[in-house]
């Protein structure tokens, strides 16, 4: 069996499972986030008294940080009174931080853990070795009554990376080259696991990048075999308790692929689809409006060292706004600690509340019909970030930062490393 | 079951989350509010044209993208009859069943805007004028969550919720 495969027996209480086998699964951890009231009025219409175990259950308010409008802001309130009701500790409000970077660096995500959120991206946390996975609101009121949820036992694509990446080619370059390579349905109902060399290689921050994005090919979940990095990250972060499983060496992957990085040039997945891939140079020159360095995929402490290397003593283009929000709050410390604020103001960027910002259009940075937007999100959806006229190029930090300067689509001096 | 039949309204392939439903209406938690955003992103006619009863067909992927409830809320609510695609995206056609809403996975389907269609859920088979395609009938378990019109009666039926 696969280590995804064994957790899900684990947690069904099951010795084996097959793939294709639908499971019921006990949840460790679950995160509802606050664009889902719905899921607490569903968990009303489902009659629910009292949530199966409390402390099991987060909420992150990081969708609307802080609130634009009255609604949000009572959709907030009620939210509050739930958790408060419910006996619910764990209540990560405004500013705190995206739901995904948040729960890591509280050391809630552990290896061999079944963790659901009411969001895509839940994928980000294979990069720990746990089964992580994205669910609607109504499937999120049932854990919260029962604490179990069935899942269909998913295929698995094994993906290897080789190579050494070069300067300024980031985890989102290898990422975006990929999804180009394998298609926006590539993982439907599937999960993905990692392996190789620059995997390896890659800091966490950055191996959360790959795990992130797999949503965007559809993946059900990710993993990658944690290794001594991840352990010492958990340590940092205070995870104890956990299970890694190792997958058998038998196991048949659905399908494998192999990519070697070496030669990998810094790439853009172009308005209005993120497979839509290409090298940066195919668009180099663009006029940009908006560059945007944040979100659960672009926003973390690597990312903003990595903007703050590339800006020092350098100044945003006239005519270019250049917003740059942490993912978290914990990042954000460490931002202006280390001199990464001081060096990106002084530069000209503008920096709004650790959450989503302008990821999905409601706040923050929102863009208007005609502009053009360098992001590092992970969507570039027709009207993801505000007017469906808007155009959304999603690039690595290296690459917003040096398109900030020159106020069109630019890459950072990438070499092979030495 | 009864055969679900209305004209068909006509999609492409990746037809994603924040076209079907965006991101600014999400702050909605009105389920006949929301329905008047269904299909905003990629039709802005869509709630105009829409009768109950009609068919949304999508090509491959529909449903991509975020995990957001309102994007089945708002079809459901749009009182359409079910959705057919080459393929559905996981998250998208989980809401769909647990909210009663019919989602068929058709490869081959050839269909233009507004012709009529009709899906017979229990035999697994969709009707196009003279042309008609199968589809692998959904499991005994989705069908009961579709006939009782979502989980939340199936839950309350098998849990004695009232
Ligand atoms: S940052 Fe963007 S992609 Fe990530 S959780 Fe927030 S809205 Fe979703």
């Amino acid at each position: 069996m696969h280590a995804l495969e064994k957790m899900l027996a684990r947690a069904s209480g099951r010795d084996v499972v097959e793939t294709g086998e639908i499971v019921r699964a006990n949840i460790d951890l679950v995160e509802v986030n606050d664009l889902y009231l719905q899921v607490v009025k569903s968990y009303w219409d489902l009659n629910g008294k009292k949530v199966w175990d409390p402390d099991k259950v987060t909420f992150v308010f990081d969708h609307y940080a802080p609130c634009p409008s009255m609604k949000t802001a009572d959709n907030h309130k009620i939210m509050r009174k739930f958790c408060s009701e419910q006996g619910i500790e764990k209540l990560f409000d405004v500013g705190d931080g995206i739901c995904h970077q948040v729960l890591v660096e509280e050391g809630l995500v552990k290896p061999g853990n079944i963790i659901v959120e009411t969001d895509s991206h839940t994928t980000t946390l294979g990069a720990f070795g746990a089964f992580g996975t994205g669910v609607g609101s109504t499937d999120m009121a049932m854990i919260l009554l029962e604490g179990k949820l069935w899942f269909k036992v998913p295929e698995i694509i094994k993906v290897e990376i080789n190579g050494k990446l070069r300067s300024n080619v980031m985890a989102k370059d290898v990422i975006l080259h990929i999804i180009g390579k394998l298609g926006q349905d590539a993982a439907v109902y599937k999960a993905i696991e990692f392996t190789g060399s620059t995997v390896r290689d890659m800091e966490i921050d950055e191996r959360m990048v790959l795990c992130n994005m797999c949503v965007e090919m559809g993946a059900k979940a990710t993993y990658i075999q944690p290794d001594q990095k991840t352990l010492r990250f958990l340590k940092d972060h205070g995870a104890v308790d956990f299970t890694i499983f190792e997958t058998d060496e038998d196991f048949a992957y659905a399908q494998s692929y192999s990519f070697d990085v070496s030669e990998l040039v810094p790439q853009v997945a172009r308005p209005h689809s993120v497979d839509n891939v290409d090298d940066l140079a195919s668009v180099a020159g663009e006029k940009i409006d908006q560059v945007f360095i944040g979100t659960c995929t672009g926003g973390r402490l690597n990312d903003i060292s990595t903007a703050a290397k590339i800006l020092e003593n350098k100044q945003v283009a006239q005519g270019t706004r250049f917003i740059v929000i942490p993912a978290s709050k914990s990042i954000l410390k460490q931002s202006v600690e280390r001199g990464y604020f001081q060096t990106l103001m002084e530069s000209g960027a503008v920096f709004a509340t650790p959450g989503c910002g302008p990821c999905l259009g409601v706040h923050q940075g929102v863009i208007a019909s005609g502009e053009s937007c360098a992001s590092t999100s992970s969507r570039n959806f027709p009207g993801r970030m505000g007017s469906p006229k808007g155009n959304i190029f999603i690039v690595s930090p290296a690459t917003a930062s040096a398109t900030a300067i020159a106020g069109k689509l630019a890459s950072a001096p990438c070499q092979e490393e030495g | 079951m009864k055969i679900l039949s209305g004209k068909a309204l006509v999609f492409g392939d990746n037809i994603d989350t924040d076209q079907i439903y965006p991101g600014r209406y999400i702050e909605l938690t009105d389920h006949a509010e929301i329905a008047e955003h269904a299909m905003e992103g990629v039709d802005p006619h869509f709630v105009e044209k829409v009768r109950s009863g009609d068919i949304v067909v999508g090509g491959k992927n529909f449903g991509c993208g975020s995990s957001r409830e309102h994007a089945v809320i708002c079809l459901k609510n749009s009182n359409i009859g079910g959705i057919i695609a080459k393929s559905f995206a996981r998250i998208f056609y989980r809401n769909c069943i647990n909210l009663g809403l019919p989602a068929i996975e058709v490869k081959n389907l050839e269909i233009s805007e507004g012709e009529s269609i009709s899906i017979d859920l229990d035999k697994g088979k969709v009707f196009v004028g003279s042309r008609e395609y199968a589809f692998a009938p959904l499991p005994e378990y989705v069908l009961e969550i579709i006939r009782v019109d979502g989980i939340f009666n199936y839950y309350a039926k098998n849990n004695g919720v009232k």
